[in-house]
C-alpha cells in the first residue's frame, strides 16, 4: 500500500533531478568529495584494529556450530556498518542541513517537485553514497580472503537494502530534528547499535532480555542478513531479516515525505 | 477564456492553528498587470503569497491561478510560476551557473536546455562573469539577482517577488527595478509585496493594501493617493515638540482635509501647499522648519494601517 502510495506521486524525471542537485554539488568543487570519502575509513580501521588486531587475542570462534576467523565475523559486520553509516550521513547531517538551514528544500517545493520525490530522490542519493562504500569494503575482503568473491556479490543487494532501510529511517528522524543538539542522541544511539547489534560478538551470548530487545533494532537485521550471505549461509532466516528492512525503509519514506510536507507546505 | 484572471481568488482564508493570518481576501489580477501586496509586517502578504505560489493549502475559500485549482492542480501550476522568496535559498554546495542549471531540471527541461537558460539569464542579470563562482561571495544584490534569475529558468508566465529588494543597497534596488520593469514590457505578469512605498509606485500599475489578514484598499497607486491622502503635504516644525504638538495642531484645523501630529512634527493634508502656508502665516503661527511635498503611497498606508510599530 505504501508502495502504490509513493509510486502515483512520484515521477522519475523529478526524482532524478534531485538526485542531480548531489551530483551539482559534487561538480561544484571538492569540499563535498571530502565528505564523501572521509565517510569510507571508520568501518575499515575498526575492521582492521577490532576484526585483525583483536582477533589475533581471540582467536577463531564458533557460532551456531560453523567455526570461523574473529576476522571473518567482524568483517561482514563492517560491512553492514559501512552501508548504515553512509545512508545516514547522508539522510541525516546533509538532510537535516538542506532542510533547516540551507532551506534546499524550500526553493525545491515551489517548483513542480512534490515531498515525496525529495525524499526518494534523496534516498537514492544516500545509496549511491552507502554503495560506494560497500563497494570498496567487499573488494577490501576478497582481497584479505575474509568472503568469496561469489558471495561478495549476493551480499551487495543486501547492502543496498541495508542503505534503504537507514536511509528511510534517517529521513524520517531527520525531519523531526529541534536542532543539532538532538544530533549527538542520534549519534549515541548509533553508535549502541554499532557496538551491540551481533557486530563485534554474538548476540546469543548476552542475557535473553537484551538479545530479545537487539533483535528489535534494524543494524542487527541488517548485520545478520549481510553476514549470511558473505559467509554463504542461506535459510529462511535471512529472509525474515530482509522484509524487516524493506518494512523499514516503506515506512521511513512515508513518514519523511508526510512530515516535509507538513513542515513546509503548511 | 483569454480575459480571465490569472489569479482569482474569493473568501481566501489562511490559519495557522488559532490565528488566522489571511482572513477572506478577494483577488483578481490579470495577464501582464504588475500587482502589489502593501502592508506592515504581520498583515498577511506572505501567507497569501505561498498561497499563490501553491505550497501553502488555502483553509477556506477559492484560489485558481492561470486557471487552474490551486489545491488540485499544485505541481502543474508551479511549472509555470517563478518564485523570487523573502530569504535567499540559493544553494551554497552549487557554483552560480549550477544553481541554475539543478533548478532548471526541476521543472523537466533538458540538461543542454538547462545550461542554455543558465547562460543567457547569467547575462540578463548581469552575473556571467560570476558563473563559475560559489554563492557564499556574492554581495545582497547579486544573490537577489541570481534568485530572480532562478525564478526565470522556466520562463514562468506568473513571477512572484516577496520583499524582492529588501536589505539592499540604492544602486542594487536600482538595477533590481529595471531587470523587473524589463520582465514587465516583455509581458510577464509580476506579483510582488513590499513595505517601500517607492517600489510599489515604481513597479505596480495596481496594488492592495493589507491590514490585519484583510484588503484595506485597492487601487492604482495614483488613485490610492487621491483616495486616502490630498495632493500634498505640508510638514511643520515647531519650537517646544512634542510637549506643544496637540495646542498647534488644534490651532491648525482647517487649514487642510486632516491634520495629523507626530511627536516631532504636525502633518497637514492640503490640496494647495502654498495657500495653506498663507493660512498659515495669516494664523500667525510660526514653525521653524516648512516643508511641503507631494503626497506619496506612505501618507496612504500610514493612514489605512496606522503608526503602531508592528513586529
Amino acid at each position: 500500500m505504501v508502495t502504490t502510495l509513493v509510486a502515483s506521486r512520484v515521477s522519475p524525471g523529478r526524482v532524478g533531478a534531485v538526485i542531480g542537485r548531489n551530483v551539482g554539488a559534487l561538480r561544484s568543487g571538492p569540499s563535498y568529495w571530502i565528505v564523501l570519502l572521509s565517510g569510507f575509513f571508520e568501518p575499515l580501521l575498526y575492521l582492521l584494529s577490532i576484526g585483525v588486531g583483536v582477533g589475533a587475542l581471540v582467536g577463531d570462534l564458533t557460532v551456531d556450530g560453523r567455526t570461523m576467523s574473529y576476522a571473518s565475523f567482524v568483517a561482514p559486520a563492517m560491512l553492514a556498518v559501512s552501508a548504515m553509516s553512509g545512508a545516514l550521513a547522508e539522510t541525516t547531517y546533509n538532510f537535516f542541513f538542506k532542510l533547516k538551514y540551507m532551506k534546499t528544500f524550500e526553493a525545491v517545493l515551489a517548483t513542480p517537485v512534490r515531498p515525496a520525490e525529495v525524499a526518494v530522490g534523496e534516498l537514492v542519493w544516500a545509496i549511491v553514497r552507502g554503495s560506494l562504500y560497500t563497494v570498496i569494503f567487499l573488494v577490501v575482503m576478497v582481497a584479505m580472503g575474509l568472503t568469496e568473491p561469489g558471495w561478495a556479490l549476493a551480499a551487495f543487494p543486501a547492502t543496498v537494502l541495508v542503505g534503504l532501510a537507514f536511509g528511510g529511517l534517517g529521513m524520517a528522524v531527520s525531519t523531526l530534528m529541534r536542532g543539532w543538539q538532538d544530533f549527538d542522541l542520534m549519534g549515541t544511539g548509533q553508535f549502541a547499535l554499532f557496538l551491540f547489534s551481533g557486530t563485534f560478538s554474538p548476540v546469543q551470548d548476552y542475557p535473553v532480555g537484551v538479545e530479545v530487545l537487539i533483535q528489535l533494532t534494524p543494524l542487527y537485521h541488517a548485520v545478520e542478513l549481510v553476514r549470511g550471505l558473505c559467509m554463504g549461509v542461506l535459510g529462511w532466516g535471512l529472509l525474515g531479516h530482509a522484509v524487516y528492512l524493506v518494512v523499514l525503509a516503506g515506512a521511513g519514506v512515508w513518514f519523511a515525505s508526510r512530515r516535509l510536507t507538513r513542515v513546509l507546505c503548511d | 477564456m483569454a480575459d480571465q484572471p490569472l489569479i482569482y481568488a474569493r473568501g481566501l482564508v489562511k490559519r495557522f492553528g488559532e490565528f488566522t493570518a489571511v482572513n477572506g481576501i478577494d483577488l483578481d489580477v490579470a495577464p501582464g498587470e504588475a500587482f502589489g501586496f502593501l502592508g506592515p509586517n504581520g498583515a498577511g502578504k506572505s501567507s497569501t503569497m505561498r498561497m499563490i505560489g501553491c505550497v501553502s493549502t488555502p483553509t477556506a475559500g477559492e484560489l485558481r491561478i492561470l486557471g487552474m485549482d490551486a489545491v488540485h492542480d499544485g505541481p502543474r501550476i508551479r511549472a509555470r510560476l517563478g518564485v523570487c522568496p523573502q530569504l535567499d535559498n540559493l544553494d551554497p554546495d552549487l557554483t552560480v551557473r549550477e544553481n541554475l542549471v539543478t533548478y532548471a531540471r526541476y521543472f523537466g527541461l533538458s540538461r543542454a536546455e538547462s545550461r542554455r537558460r543558465a547562460d543567457e539569464l547569467l547575462e540578463f542579470v548581469q552575473l556571467g562573469d560570476r558563473a563559475g563562482g560559489k554563492v557564499e561571495p556574492l554581495s545582497g544584490g547579486m544573490k537577489r539577482r541570481l534568485t530572480i534569475a532562478r525564478a526565470m529558468v522556466n520562463d514562468p508566465d506568473l513571477v512572484l517577488l516577496d520583499e524582492p529588494t529588501t536589505g539592499l543597497d540604492p544602486q542594487a534596488r536600482h538595477l533590481l527595478w529595471e531587470r523587473l520593469f524589463r520582465l514587465k514590457q516583455r509581458g510577464t505578469t509580476l506579483v510582488l509585496t513590499t513595505h517601500y512605498m517607492d517600489e510599489a509606485e515604481q513597479l505596480c500599475d495596481r496594488l492592495v493594501v493589507m491590514d490585519g489578514g484583510r484588503i484595506v484598499a485597492e487601487g492604482s497607486p495614483r488613485s490610492l493617493i487621491e483616495t486616502y491622502s490630498t495632493a500634498e503635504v505640508v510638514e511643520l516644525r515647531f519650537p517646544g515638540m512634542p510637549e506643544v504638538g496637540p495646542r498647534y495642531a488644534a490651532a491648525l484645523e482647517g487649514v487642510g482635509k486632516r491634520v495629523d501630529p507626530l511627536p516631532d512634527r504636525v502633518l497637514v493634508y492640503v490640496d494647495d501647499g502654498d495657500a495653506a502656508l498663507a493660512e498659515i502665516q495669516r494664523r500667525g503661527l510660526e514653525p521653524t522648519s516648512v516643508l511641503v511635498r507631494r503626497s506619496t503611497l506612505e501618507d496612504v498606508f500610514l493612514h489605512l494601517t496606522g503608526r503602531t510599530l508592528v513586529d
